[in-house]
């Protein structure tokens, strides 16, 4: 199998000898330390290691490195090669460079779709289809009297218009352009950001904050019925780290910072902030500030609200930030909640101090497969109640584990197919679990080699009360991977006529099961009604436990042939779907935010004072609504 | 409005088949139903378990146990009692029984007992999908054995039926129906927290779970008169709970209009009304009765409606969100959205029924002959109708209940029965109550119509708005008579108009209602229809007058 060039097949041996090891490893448990895998190996690679650790992620021109009409690194997509082979291209993920085999089936037999049956994207942004800049002569002006760098180049504004909500993207790709910024400023820092803020004030233009630019809720658009000059306010160049403080475990960094340079630098120092959304190679610490992130391993570590000490945000009204880096205040209600989940309505977080921790010793895959989805949230609702989740713990229903298999990269040899084959037959035949209800739960322990040890077989302990056998590193890994590749997975699905979007909801543990085959069945119901042609995907996972409850994440897409709008239809459908987590008693998020994608539900969300008390704090902060972007209210 | 009814689906009689084939054959078939979801099917005794560790019933057991002071396990023997009294015993050997024994009663009572397959088809599909709640109307004991009958026959999952307690009084016959499908509830528990829980609790088990569908009555109990009782809230406020709280995603609600030509307890129902007591469901009861065997109750129809999405019927109208709050096995009074929402439904439902309920010429005979048999009570008239005078008139009221959307069913001849006298007045009395009976039957097709003639009758003016007054009084007094759903006043008012507009029988201009020279005779009909209700009332009015002065 000599196929493409290069680095490719140094790299795929060492992967395929890694793949052994790993397996090796969970036929002959326990092992040593040596199997242990960094979950930062998952993520892309930063450029060459070593070449200039000070280098930082984030260009300021953005489509240097990334897609402009996609998700990600430009270099890196799938595509279907002659052979009708998926193959994932760039070297940067594990994945890079290998073919993946059994994709291209469960693509056509999942979605009814045809590699035949085509839909490429625009290949190239058309400038000339980009309105010309409204701008402020007199705020631009005074603007370059202060040095700070901007542009009102089409591309630059195109790139920072949107996020990556459906829409979004598919209208990029057909080379449409609503409302976009006028113009692009890059502040260097705080100081920078307040000479911004208040030219800004003085002349009456619209700021929009921008990060990583990985928002699912349409919080970056720029709301079509704005007349005012809309200035998009890229933080990405406020990426450092200002200080570390290793006597109170803090450090002190810049909100632009995108969260794989925040951990490859910290972990430089020997350290961690354990934050890890999904989003986590793009996203920024402002915008996990101001949409109340949360990370996959939030159970060491804490959501963003657990991890953040101190807060510094620049608002037409001044700066505000708190007097001290005391762990806790009784000083009324806390400052720091007015500001968490503000989404760029009221200022823009330009540095936050942090909880850090060191390194962990050794990191450890894992996951089990139950008999069904019941059992398995069983499962993971009594790991909750013992207080004993390990980082991570997710459970994938039967649709997703099918999809996880279908992504497997080739296998290296005869032995591991075999292999593979064998736990399967064990798993299905010899313990009669239906493989059309199987189900299966990835873990991640983290920690020292012993306590970890030790409470995987607790956890394993107990997954096996509700009939879950322990099925091996590699599905965990798998697992995780599925995560930071997804986002890639619906480029492709589009150029396919498939297109889809996943969304979430947090909910008590007793209305986990409920919620979950509701809202699927709604989906489907909804598809059907609409006119969708095709069975729909549609698929959830429970990706978080909480002591009272659960995160659970739904999948959903569809072929859209035969529909002539099929991004209303889509809409439509998720309009559904959020409609039927409200009524099954789930939230309306519980960490995308809100944008202007859900706000129609915020009254009924936080009943009508709660929404006065948000209104009147925005009336004092921004009474002018400089940060005009409507997200929320 | 919506008057222009669905066109309605064909018959077929199903005993055709068993009078050219062989019962017990039948009666050991291979049954093998489709069932909701694949679920694999459960025993009885397993359900029963999952109620009695339901957290509900934890929960009240707890409750129980504080508030009186009793001990827990206590409280819990009682709650193993209440379901070892309530639960049925659903056996396929006791239906293979009723299915030989009811075929060889049904050939010889019944002429015919026709089904509309397409419903029978669309059931099928339903049961597959959601969990399902059968609605039959009621007016015979022959009910529920018919439906399980009928269900058999077809192939399809057998329903677990909510019954009286009457019947538990019946040694041995209790017992088959149990092993039938039928569990048993007591006529009335107030206030028994304890009872309430385990009961609602069974039949939200059984729905959700799929084990089978729910039958039961909305009227509550048989109606004596063939005119359709106002819905009890009760059971459906049960069953829709676990839709509201999340726990299945739909629900489908199938109202069944069972029409029978003749029905087995007529004169029983007319004595019981004229105050001979009912006799009390007992085995040698049931035994002596066995000479309705050697009548002939002509045919019996029955119509599957369209199965009615819960979830649909709720889009808009309920919040389901209101039940995050409280955790779901905390039983809580339903709000008032809720019980409204249950009540039109209710109504909406007992509606469903009446509109497929088929009638026969007799019905329509019975409501011609009572209207004369009352006017000729005046002095100085001769009773009695000349034969040709009344197919006139029979043909008349045929083509204008066609065209209020009635269900007819128009053979080509049909024999009058006849009776023997036993004691003159009572017998006499019989009849005319036997009478009003079929009357009844078409009670609802005429109903609206009728209100607004009575109305014209009544008002002091011919202005519209005077009309609609005179129309809401009537039809609220009536409220509890008829079933007319709350608050549709004005819905009501419109269609009326609409009918007697469309069948030339009224002009309605901006602000007058005008009776047309051609529309008297409808007007002067439709009347008399109700005029033995609102006789009824008067008396009943004049008499409870009098007395409280």
């Amino acid at each position: 199998m000599a196929s493409n060039s290069s680095g490719g097949s140094s790299d795929r041996q060492r992967i395929a000898q890694q793949r052994l090891r790993v397996i090796a490893g969970h036929l002959q448990r326990p092992v040593d330390g040596d199997s242990a895998v960094l979950a930062a190996e998952y993520k892309a690679q930063g450029e060459q290691p070593g070449s200039s650790r000070e280098e930082k992620t984030v260009p300021r021109r953005r489509q240097e490195i990334m897609k402009w009409n996609g998700w990600g690194y430009s270099d890196s997509r799938f595509f279907f090669n002659k052979k009708g082979q998926a193959e994932f291209t760039g070297k940067r993920y594990k994945l890079s460079g290998l073919i993946i085999p059994a994709l291209k089936d469960w693509f056509e037999s999942t979605f009814g779709a045809s590699l035949q049956h085509k839909t490429p994207a625009t290949p190239i942004l058309n400038s000339s289809a980009v309105h010309p800049p409204t701008l402020n002569e007199t705020f631009v002006e005074e603007l370059k009297s202060t040095g700070i760098p901007f542009s009102h180049d089409a591309e630059d504004r195109v790139f920072r218009a949107h996020g990556h909500c459906l829409h979004e993207i598919f209208a990029l790709r057909e080379g449409k352009f609503g409302r976009v910024p006028d113009m692009v400023i890059w502040p260097n820092c705080h100081n920078d950001v307040v000479k911004v803020v208040e030219l800004a004030s003085k002349h009456n233009v619209c700021l929009i904050p921008y990060g990583g630019g990985t928002s699912v809720s349409s919080a970056l658009e720029c709301p079509p019925e704005e007349t005012r000059s809309i200035v998009s306010l890229d933080t990405s160049q406020m990426n450092h780290i200002l200080w570390i403080d290793e006597k109170n475990l803090t450090a002190h960094v810049e909100a632009g910072i995108v969260g794989q340079d925040l951990e490859r630098l910290l972990n430089e120092s020997g350290y961690c902030t354990g934050h890890e959304p999904d989003s986590m190679e793009f996203s920024s610490l402002g915008g996990w500030v101001a949409t109340r992130a949360s990370g996959m391993k939030k159970n060491i570590y804490g959501n963003i609200e657990d991890l953040v000490v101190h807060i510094k945000m620049v608002t037409p009204r001044g700066v505000i930030e708190k007097s001290c880096q005391g762990p806790r205040m009784s000083t009324g209600p806390d400052i720091h909640h007015f500001i968490m989940g503000s989404e760029g309505t009221l200022g823009v977080v330009t540095e936050v101090t942090m909880k850090i921790r060191p390194m962990p010793e050794y990191q450890k895959y894992g996951s089990v497969v139950f008999p069904n989805f019941e059992q398995g949230v069983a499962c993971l609702r009594e790991v909750a109640r013992q207080r004993c989740a390990p980082a991570s713990i997710r459970l994938m229903d039967n649709e997703q584990f099918k999809f996880g298999h279908a992504l497997k990269p080739q296998v290296s040899s005869i032995f591991t197919s075999f292999l593979d084959g064998l736990k399967k037959f064990y798993i299905t035949k010899f313990k009669g679990f239906d493989p059309n209800r199987l189900c299966v739960a990835t873990l991640l322990f983290e920690g020292d080699r012993e306590r970890v040890l030790q409470h995987e077989k607790q956890v394993y302990d107990i997954a096996a009360k509700f009939g879950g056998l322990a099925a091996g590193e590699d599905n965990g890994q798998r697992g995780y991977m599925l995560t930071f590749v997804i986002a890639y997975l619906r480029d492709l699905g589009m150029d396919y006529y498939v297109i889809g979007e996943s969304f979430e909801t947090s909910v008590p543990w007793d209305r986990v099961l409920d919620i979950c085959q509701n809202v699927k069945e709604r989906i489907v119901r909804e598809c059907k009604d609409k006119g969708v042609q095709f069975p729909p995907l549609s698929t959830c996972r429970v990706t978080q436990t909480y002591d009272a409850g659960a995160c659970v994440y739904f999948y959903f897409a569809f072929n859209y042939r035969g529909l002539s709008d099929p991004v209303h239809v889509y809409e439509q459908v998720e309009h559904a779907a959020r409609e039927e987590i409200l009524a099954n008693g789930g939230s309306l998020s519980h960490h995308h935010g809100v944008g202007k994608l859900r706000k129609e539900w915020m009254r009924e969300t936080v009943s009508s004072v709660g929404l006065g008390m948000l209104k009147s704090v925005k009336d004092f902060v921004d009474p002018n609504n400089i940060f005009g972007n409507r997200n929320l209210l | 409005i919506v008057i222009s009814r669905d066109k309605r689906d064909d018959f077929e009689d199903i005993l055709e088949e068993r009078r050219n084939s062989s019962d017990l054959r039948y009666a050991l078939k291979c049954y093998t139903p489709v069932v909701y979801k694949g679920i694999s099917p459960c025993k009885a005794d397993a359900l029963t378990n999952m109620v009695l560790q339901s957290s509900h019933l934890h929960y009240v057991i707890s409750q129980v146990s504080k508030e009186t002071g009793r001990a827990v396990d206590d409280v819990q023997d009682e709650a193993s009692a209440i379901l070892e009294e309530m639960a049925q015993r659903l056996q396929l050997s006791t239906i293979r029984f009723f299915a030989f024994t009811l075929s060889k009663v049904f050939k010889t009572l019944f002429r015919s007992i026709c089904v509309n397959e397409e419903g029978i088809q669309r059931l099928q599909q339903a049961i597959q999908e959601h969990p399902v709640v059968l609605l039959p109307s009621h007016r015979s004991y022959m009910d529920f054995l018919l439906m399980s009958y009928l269900l058999y026959t077809y192939d399809l999952a057998l329903p677990v039926i909510a019954a009286g307690m009457d019947f538990m009084g019946m040694k041995f016959v209790g017992e088959m129906l149990r092993m039938s499908g039928a569990f048993f509830i007591r006529r009335s528990f107030g206030g028994d927290k304890l009872y309430w829980a385990v009961f609602s609790e069974y039949v939200k088990t059984m729905l959700k779970n799929g084990y089978a569908p729910v039958e039961f009555f909305l009227e509550g109990t048989r109606s004596r008169t063939s005119k359709s009782l106002t819905p009890k809230l009760g059971l459906l406020n049960i069953v829709m709970d676990p839709f509201f709280k999340g726990e299945v995603f739909d629900m489908s609600l199938v109202p069944v209009s069972i029409s029978y030509e003749r029905i087995l307890e007529e004169s029983l129902y007319a004595r019981e009304m004229l105050g001979v007591p009912k006799p009390k469901e007992s085995t040698s009861g049931l035994f002596k009765a066995r000479k309705v065997l050697s009548q002939n109750y002509g045919s019996i129809h029955v119509y599957f409606g369209q199965p009615v999405s819960l979830r649909s019927l709720a889009e808009g109208r309920v919040n389901r969100s209101q039940f995050s709050l409280v955790p779901r096995h905390i039983p809580k009074r339903p709000s008032e959205e809720i019980q409204n929402f249950v009540n039109d439904s209710a109504y909406m439902l007992v509606r469903a029924q009446e509109e497929n309920m088929v009638l026969k010429p007799w019905v329509l005979l019975a409501s011609l002959l009572l209207q004369n048999h009352h006017q000729s009570q005046a002095p100085g008239q001769k009773p009695g109708m000349a034969l040709d005078e009344l197919t006139e008139r029979v043909v008349w009221l045929r083509d204008l209940s066609r065209q209020y959307g009635a269900f007819l069913h128009w053979p080509g001849t049909s024999r009058s029965a006849d009776t023997t006298p036993e004691e003159e007045l009572l017998s006499r009395a019989v009849i005319v109550l036997s009478c009003a009976s079929y009357r009844n039957q078409a009670l609802h097709v005429f109903l609206r119509p009728a209100l607004l003639a009575l109305a014209i009758h009544a008002a002091a003016s011919t202005k519209k708005q005077e009309v609609f007054y005179s129309f809401s009084f009537l039809r609220n007094m009536f409220s509890n008579e008829f079933i007319l759903v709350p608050g549709a006043t004005v819905q009501d008012f419109e269609e009326a108009c609409y009918l007697l507009v469309k069948t030339g029988a009224l002009q309605i201009t901006q602000q007058e209602v005008l009776v047309t020279e051609r529309g008297h005779r409808t007007i002067v009909f439709l009347t008399s229809m109700l005029d033995p209700f609102l006789q009824g009332y008067q008396v009943r009015a004049t008499h409870s007058w009098s007395k409280s002065l």
